[in-house]
């Protein structure tokens, strides 16, 4: 009984020794990389960033100018995302919003948008989505350039009955044999405009409320 | 048995890939271009050469009943080091490869070079076991990468950028211009058909070696033709 005891503590020992010793590794991993890692996140966030904020357009770190935005019918997002704020000159240039398109082919689109102070969009990107490749892949920049018709589209200029494809009796090209890809994205894009209409002074408050009509 | 033969065993004769069968889920799921093949047969290379270093040397201190969790536990740090490194320094990859990365942990091939042999042989010989069964893989999911790019994309080489920094971009190969692409061999189907192929031509290879070492060999007493046709 004793022995047995005696050889299930050395066991135990033995396990933990091992698990101390790995967790030790990890640790030290973790602190040696997590510069690195930062870095290299943040530069990849910049570059899909400046592709649709032209780096004219704002002279901030716009990286951590950020502002949490909850859960929104309207982005289609479910839990908390990201907003990142372009000013130039301490002016608000432009906004990068975090939307999300349910009613894809094959699921949920995931797309980055920049929205110019006045509701102009300076453009958008799908950053994930599933949908079936070498057909409802053409949103992906990439692939066509399909997704650069947005630049510039206002809902000034098209109203809700524009932001439809073609197809649908809108103003968005589409390509034959893929049209629900486009109207879930082009749905979402209208969809996330009239969230920026309506939260517009809101998602470019810096810490104290501060007024910007540029209208 | 020597170095020599550890790695002919790792990198044909037992290739964990297309003989032993094993890690198939990497192999299937990121077979789809050259890169994200090699790049994650070369993640599990390393992954493999070090769990066999790490595991040989500390064989005889696990007790047998605790050997698996330790094992496991050990490779599961390494993986997890390897993903920090990959995160760290080779972003674009590390986006692509995703999940594949941690779920090194539970490909079998590891786990089952370290049982096999790492808890029976000294530290040199183990880490070169697995390096060379990794190289096996690796080389297998190139093979498969690049008949799933060819036929798929028309290309070879494409995301090259990602692994070698954007200097690499004009690596890319389009072996077929203006290829419209051909949908089933960049989806799942497409690498069970290509690992299908490939291991066809592996026996086939296998076989026509052997036939040769027996016409060379003192010939022994066939059936004759006429036998066998009657």
């Amino acid at each position: 009984m004793k022995r047995i005891a005696r050889s299930t503590l050395q066991t135990a020992v033995n396990l933990v020794f091992f698990a101390v010793l790995g967790t030790a590794v990890l640790a030290s991993t973790y602190f040696m990389t997590h510069d690195a890692i930062v870095k290299s996140e943040e530069g990849e966030k910049l570059k899909l960033i400046n592709q649709i904020v032209p780096t004219a357009l704002f002279d901030n770190d716009i990286i951590r100018d950020t502002l949490t935005i909850p859960a929104s019918e309207l982005l289609g997002t479910e839990g908390n995302t990201v907003a990142y704020r372009a000013r130039l000159k301490g002016e608000p240039s432009a906004v990068v919003l975090e939307s999300i398109a349910p009613d894809g082919y094959s699921g949920k689109i995931w797309l980055i948008l920049a929205v110019r102070a006045n509701g102009e969009l300076a453009g958008v990107r799908v950053v994930n989505h599933r949908e079936t490749p070498g057909l409802g892949d053409y949103i992906e920049l990439p692939k066509s350039p399909w997704i650069k018709g947005f630049d510039g589209k206002s809902r000034e200029e098209y109203k809700d009955a524009d932001w439809k494809v073609k197809k649908d009796g809108g103003k968005f090209d589409y390509m034959a044999g893929a049209t629900i890809t486009p109207r879930a994205v082009v749905k979402a894009v209208n969809k996330t405009l009239i969230y920026f209409e309506q939260n517009r002074v809101k998602l470019f408050a810096v810490n104290e409320p501060k007024k910007e009509e540029t209208k | 048995m020597n170095l020599k033969e550890i790695t002919h065993n790792g990198v044909w004769k037992q290739n964990p890939g297309i003989v032993q069968l094993l890690g198939m889920c990497p192999l299937l799921a990121v077979s789809s271009t050259v890169v994200n093949g090699v790049s994650l047969g070369l993640a599990t290379a390393v992954v493999m050469a070090l769990s066999g270093a790490c595991i040989a040397p500390i064989r005889s201190y696990v007790p047998n009943e605790i050997r698996i969790p330790v094992f496991i536990l050990i490779i599961a740090v390494l993986v997890t080091v390897v993903q920090y490194l990959m995160n760290a320094y080779m972003y674009g990859l590390f986006v692509v490869l995703g999940i594949f990365i941690p779920l090194i942990v539970t490909n079998c091939i590891v786990l089952a070079r370290v049982e096999a042999f790492a808890s029976k042989n000294s530290a040199l010989p183990s880490a070169l076991d697995g390096f060379a069964m990794g190289l096996g893989l690796t080389a297998v999911l190139g093979v498969l990468g690049a008949m799933r790019e060819l036929v798929g994309k028309g290309t070879l080489f494409s995301g090259i950028d990602l692994a070698l920094g954007d200097a690499a971009k004009d690596l890319v190969l389009h072996v077929i211009p203006n290829y419209k692409g051909f949908l089933i061999a960049i989806l799942p189907p497409g690498a069970f058909i290509g690992l299908g192929l490939i291991i066809a031509g592996k026996n086939w290879l296998n076989l026509r070696a052997e036939q040769k070492r027996k016409s060379t060999a003192p010939a022994t007493p066939l059936t004759s033709p006429e036998a066998v046709q009657g």
